[in-house]
């Protein structure tokens, strides 16, 4: 076989593989999608005609009408809004201190904050579940998005980046008497936008699928986040009439972060890239 | 003016991160690893135990099904999460809109929460009127009970977890190829090095440091096995699919026994340090010898 027809075989090969396993990938969703298009009444005595009708938008419109569904995807986009801009701003000022300015025992405070990354939610969780409910903070918006706050990863990032940033540029700008806060704001942080930009989408994503947190915190159905409002809905799940409405509820949950995904997909490559090469 | 005086004021700029990083994470690890030395329940009876919580983790017949099955899942996931990934990165390595569609596709399930997994995978699993059971009955196969058979239930709960989480392991992968350089392929092509010889002596061994990273963090992340089972199965069945976190959150959380609950996460958050530290060592030798 000559090295051209091996290589059109290897490829079409490889596309009937790639086409297989993108199903095998796809089916669960597809199917997802196929039942939240069928009557719950339907569905109830047989799912097998899923894939063909007749199909029906009842579900779409009883979704529409529940204002619950609405407040849990308020929540989430307020909670990992909230937590998103914190974790910015903490993490691009602590980047800042721990890679440019001295002080007394910057490099061990530095070490200690790394610690942290290897502290799992749950091991915590006991205590801190204590301690918010002194302060009261159980249902309410503090008390979802603060814990988000305490991560040490976007520390870690960002000091990695501003330690790749010329130290010419800021010395320059102090010679020029610029303050140090100045100087952090005009100079170094327009250049750390594709960090910020990396850092932001992974705090995002993470914030809005956290489903630990806010199911231990949030107990009050009215400050559930979206991800526990649907854990809410499928706890009875084999005793439920509305299979197709539970699928609606799937489907409707994943369209805004499947939304996020494709608008970000670039950024998000890249920041994937970004933590391989590290 | 290059050598900047060290001056207490600059510590300004970490001082706001660091009033969380101590009273949101630092502060409640410490007092979980003194309450793990108590008997505690919620109402504020609290005595003082010593190591008897750990004691009596080590003879609870419970919390040692949890860790056997948290080990056992990790064995069931993360060699095919560190395997297939490296398999897809591997045919998706190229340019052009075809390939960037289907890293695309993989990488779907990995941007939706544990609950939509969960609710998706059921109607893919239930015996009754699920995906894989109406497909079998088309050829008059019985359905099978992925869910309630203890044997299946930890396999079953492992594809649902290979499928939500293959797409980041591959990118990783994807990443770590376009670092190859590209002229040790070039002097490959003429030599007229064939591509499965390619694969093995340049593409597989330049990966080496990223296919084991990619296996430790899963290993850290599997760990943490918790949603799927919670809400599909909670634990069953006979605790079948109960692992450590569904154990912590049931005793501290429904039992509200929480001295003996922070005690069991205790040995989660060493185990998790243990699987940290070999990462570390692995990702600086790496580094040394790059």
């Amino acid at each position: 076989m000559s090295p051209r027809n091996a290589r059109t075989l290897r490829d079409g090969l490889t596309l009937i593989v790639l086409i297989a396993l993108g199903l095998v990938m796809l089916t669960p969703l597809i199917w997802t999608v196929m039942l939240s298009l069928k009557s719950n009444g339907e569905l109830l005595r047989s799912t097998a005609n899923a894939f063909h009708g007749p199909w029906t938008l009842e579900n779409y419109g009883t979704i529409l009408k529940n204002s619950q569904v609405f407040r849990w995807l308020m929540n989430s986009a307020i909670v990992s809004g909230c937590t998103t801009i914190g974790v910015l701003v903490l993490s691009s000022l602590a980047g800042y201190g721990f890679s440019r300015v001295e002080f007394p025992g910057r490099d061990a405070l530095f070490l200690f904050v790394l610690f942290g990354l290897a502290i799992p939610e749950q091991a915590v969780i006991i205590t801190r579940h204590q301690m918010f409910s002194f302060l009261h903070l159980h249902n309410s918006y503090p008390g979802l998005i603060l814990p988000g706050l305490s991560a040490p990863f976007g520390v870690f990032l960002m000091t990695q980046y501003f330690r790749a940033i010329p130290k010419e540029l800021d010395e320059a700008a102090l010679l020029d008497n610029a303050s140090r806060l100045k100087v952090f704001w005009k100079v170094l942080l327009p250049l750390t936008v594709p960090a910020q930009a990396t850092l932001g989408i992974f705090t995002f994503l993470a914030s809005w699928n956290d489903y630990w947190w806010p199911l231990i915190s949030a107990t009050r159905a009215d400050m559930f986040t979206l991800t526990v409002g649907l854990a809410s809905s499928q706890i009875n799940f084999a005793q439920t009439s509305g299979l197709g409405y539970l699928m609606t509820q799937a489907v409707f949950a994943a369209v805004p972060i499947l939304i996020v995904y494709v608008i970000f997909q670039k950024y998000i490559v890249k920041a994937v890239s970004g933590a391989a090469v590290r | 003016m290059s050598a900047v005086r060290p001056r207490w004021s600059n510590a300004l700029f970490v001082a706001p991160f660091l009033f969380f990083y101590l009273t949101l994470l630092i502060w409640p690890l410490l007092a979980g690893m003194a309450l793990s030395l108590f008997k505690a329940d919620l109402f504020g009876g609290r005595a003082f135990v010593g190591f008897e919580n750990f004691a009596r983790l080590m003879r609870d017949r419970v919390f040692l099904q949890a860790v056997a099955n948290t080990f056992y899942f990790v064995l069931l996931s993360v060699p095919p999460l560190t395997v297939l990934p490296l398999f897809l990165a591997l045919l998706l390595n190229k340019g052009g809109r075809l390939a960037a569609f289907f890293r695309g596709v993989f990488f779907s399930s990995s941007v939706l929460s544990v609950t939509i997994v969960t609710l998706i995978w059921r109607m893919i699993l239930m015996p009754d009127g699920g995906f894989i059971a109406d497909v079998r009955a088309l050829f008059g196969a019985a359905a099978i009970p992925f869910l309630s058979d203890p044997r299946l239930v930890m396999i079953s709960m492992a594809i649902i977890t290979v499928w939500w989480c293959l797409g980041l392991p591959m990118m990783l992968y994807l990443a770590a190829l376009q670092q190859v350089p590209k002229d040790i392929y070039e002097a490959a092509a003429l030599d007229n090095a064939s591509w499965w010889k390619t694969l093995w002596s340049i593409t597989l061994p330049s990966l080496y440091r990223t296919v084991a990273l990619v296996a430790i963090f899963q290993v850290v992340l599997q760990f943490q096995l918790f949603g799927q089972p919670q809400l599909i199965t909670q634990g069953g069945p006979n605790g079948a699919s109960r692992p450590i976190v569904l154990f912590i959150f049931e005793v501290g959380f429904r039992r509200w026994d929480i001295g003996y609950a922070a005690a069991a996460s205790q040995i989660l958050f060493a185990i998790i340090l243990i699987a940290t530290v070999v990462q570390y060592a692995v990702s600086s030798r790496g580094k040394a010898s790059a």
